[in-house]
């Protein structure tokens, strides 16, 4: 791993929300839902809303691993017109006014592959990317997408969920760097809201294994399973309530109008309070 | 990858130990279901070696599936197409008549397999996905004979287009689920089976239909179909005391293909031809499903293949007349074997399948599925170019009985 990955935005922002004894907000949003400037107005006020991580979904046409929420917002994203090109520019332009927030880009290899694996490395670090979660790509594809991100100076950001036994995590978290996603259930984006209990054994069973910050996410959606879940995570993921909240603030033909960003900004403070009182909660 | 120019020693030897077939194939799938795939892989390994999985398996075929399918030289076809061919031309054609498998088609032979797999694997439950139906109905049958329950993915376009076999999958228990992303085909029920199984991976096991999705599913289900290619061989033999000239088979997946393919690689004399769904011409964009001549490498349903795509990674709906044809991938096997050019990948539209459906019809007496179809529309063009003492060997592999009424809606007929 490349001492850049270790030390940079994803790695700080890990060191500052512990100091704060609390667990990180991570927000999912797909890169260019429902259309690139309402997206992009999204993206600039997600920190200000209470977001300490931003994964940014790079939609696909296929997205296998993901339920009805995130594969809508995908297809809205697509329609609009998103590319990879579209979705690294964003970044770029985000990096103007936010020099600290880690944005971590999501979704499946093929874009990337056809893209070109290198150029992509090269160019999501040139725009201010900080890591990679690509779904598709486990350990044994290690080649093709993570090694070159970890020489780019990228995090490489892989998912752990409750299939992947005590025998299979080290593989897993081998060349794993800036945090591991715990996925809590097995199932796609949007499914059941998780049970904090199995969380908690979970996490501790992953980090019997790995230094790095372990963030949860997969089906939590309001403030007190944030905090629930916060209460042992290093961090929370929310994506499909989020990508929800644009849907439902969309006009009939499906188009932004002035409550897209409010509607996700609200959402977002709301969960932005239960991490914060996650550890309030537990020490009572 | 074998040098350009230089020929290697065998064909047959792929997948390797991390299920690649030359820069093909591969396991690009999430990881919630990485252990279940090296599970199976595990569980396939230990199935080769096991005498008790074969006979069981070549019992069912015998006795469930009607195996050996025969092998029928098309007097008929032959006759009429040299009739046409310059003087000396027009090969002989055979068929290997799959299409009299129980089901109607190849895709019993793979079920059969998987579902002794699923059973060793100790799943209680099965999906599928299907795009004609004919695999979720050899799934459902299957599922029925071993008492497991059955759920069949399929793009609601599809189940409008095929609705015979809709019924058929009710009527066999298996719960149809019609799938509306997308275009409504069979790369969307494919997508929705594999959410299935991503939530479901304890106790689910995924028949998947065609030598295509992570390793090593192309592996196995190529082994699973090559019953037909080694019948084939064993069955020329006995009439004609030789091998095969050509060997002709459509391609959705790749699996009937392969199946018929397999056997016959390393025999340098036998040319073979893998026909593509060429929908309204390879000149139309996205309105054909020939991968191979039309797409280019790219990584979907767990493999890195030849995929219709646009130029920023998005996959195309592809189209054609066949339900079963019109996926946007192929099988990793088949993008192997073309840029070893070992095989020559061609295409046929759906007016040629057409045409070849009716021909097939009235001169033989067989109701050709749409699916082979296309490769009889590759043998029409063929063998009046080639020698009269030469053989074709044709994959019948599923008969057209689901297709009638999407023909004469085609055809402009009312029934
Ligand atoms: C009769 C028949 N032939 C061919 C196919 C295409 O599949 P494959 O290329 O895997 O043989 C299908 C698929 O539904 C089919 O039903």
């Amino acid at each position: 791993m490349s001492a850049d990955a270790s030390s940079g935005r994803i790695a700080r922002r890990f060191a500052a929300v512990r100091n704060e004894l609390r667990p990180a907000l991570v927000t999912f949003v797909t890169a260019g839902d429902p259309d690139l400037a309402t997206s992009e107005k999204i993206l600039a006020a997600l920190p200000g809303a209470g977001a300490d991580i931003i994964e940014l979904g790079m939609p696909f046409s296929d997205p296998m691993a993901d339920g009805p929420a995130i594969q809508a917002a995908g297809l809205r994203a697509l329609k609009a017109g998103q590319t990879l090109r579209k979705t690294l520019a964003m970044v770029r332009r985000f990096r103007e006014i936010d020099a600290d927030t880690p944005i971590v880009l999501m979704g499946y290899y093929n874009p990337i592959y056809q893209y070109g694996s290198e150029k992509f490395v090269a160019d999501a670090c040139d725009a201010g990317v900080d890591g990679l979660i690509v779904v598709d790509l486990p350990p044994e594809e290690d080649e093709e997408l993570c090694i070159p991100a970890l020489k780019g100076g990228l995090n490489f950001i892989r998912l752990a969920t409750p299939t992947t036994d005590d025998r299979r995590l080290p593989k897993v978290l081998q060349n794993t760097s800036g945090f591991v996603y715990y996925v809590s259930i097995n199932g796609i984006t949007g499914s059941a809201a998780p049970d904090s209990t199995r969380v908690a054994e979970a996490v501790d069973r992953i980090k019997a294994h790995t230094e790095l910050p372990v963030a949860v996410g997969f089906g939590v959606r309001t403030r007190e399973q944030a905090g629930a879940i916060g209460r042992t995570a290093d961090g929370v993921v929310v994506g499909s309530a989020i990508v929800q909240a644009v849907a439902a603030s969309l006009d009939e033909d499906g188009k932004a109008t002035q409550n897209t960003v409010s509607a996700v900004t609200a959402l977002v403070g709301e969960l932005a309070e239960g991490v914060r009182l996650s550890r309030q909660m537990a020490a009572e | 990858m074998a040098e350009p120019g230089l020929k290697p020693n065998t064909y047959r030897s792929g997948p390797d130990e991390t299920g690649h077939f030359g820069m093909f194939g591969g396991r690009f799938v999430a990881e919630t279901l990485m252990p279940n795939i090296l599970e199976l892989e595990a569980a396939y390994k230990a199935a080769k070696e096991d005498p008790e999985f074969h006979a069981e398996l070549a019992s069912l075929a015998t006795h469930y599936a009607g195996r050996p399918s025969p092998l029928y030289y098309a007097e008929r076809l032959t006759e009429h197409l040299r009739e046409a061919a310059p003087a000396g031309r027009g090969a002989k054609v055979y068929f290997k008549r799959d299409e009299l498998n129980h089901t109607g088609s190849h895709k019993i032979n793979n079920c059969l397999g998987q579902i002794l797999l699923a059973r060793k694997m100790g799943k209680s439950r099965i999906i599928a996905e299907t795009g004609a139906g004919q695999h979720g109905v050899a799934s459902a049958t299957v599922a029925a004979r071993f008492g497991l329950p059955c759920t069949v993915y399929m793009g609601k376009t599809d189940t409008e287009r095929q609705k015979p076999n809709v019924f058929r999958m009710r009527l066999l228990g298996a719960e149809v689920k019609p799938v509306t992303a997308g275009a409504g085909t069979l790369k969307d029920a494919m997508n929705e089976a594999l959410r299935d199984w991503v939530t479901n991976v304890e106790d689910t096991y995924y028949i998947i239909g065609t030598a295509a999705g992570p390793h090593p599913y192309p592996e196995l289900v190529r082994d699973f179909q090559s019953v037909i290619g080694r019948e084939a061989k064993e069955q020329l033999q006995e009439m004609e005391g030789r091998l095969p000239d050509a060997l002709v088979a459509c391609l959705g997946g790749g699996s009937n293909a392969i199946g018929l393919f397999h056997p016959f690689l390393d025999d340098e004399s036998v040319k073979i031809y893998g026909v593509e769904a060429g929908g309204h011409g390879l000149e139309v964009e996205n309105g054909h499903a020939a991968s191979l001549n039309g797409g280019r490498p790219g990584v979907l349903h767990g493999n890195r293949t030849y995929l219709l795509q646009d130029g920023d990674g998005q996959i195309l709906e592809g189209h054609s007349i066949s339900a079963g044809l019109d996926y946007p991938g192929i099988g990793p096997e088949h993008a192997f074997l073309k840029d070893s050019g070992r095989v020559t990948y061609v295409s046929a539209t759906d007016r040629e399948a057409l045409d070849a459906f009716q021909l097939c019809t009235r001169l033989e007496g067989i109701i050709p599925a749409l699916e082979p179809a296309h490769a009889l529309a590759e043998v029409i063009k063929l063998a009046p170019r080639m020698d009269r003492d030469q053989i074709i060997v044709m994959n019948m592999c599923g008969r057209g009985d689901k297709d009638i009424f999407a023909v004469a809606g085609h055809l402009g007929m009312d029934i």
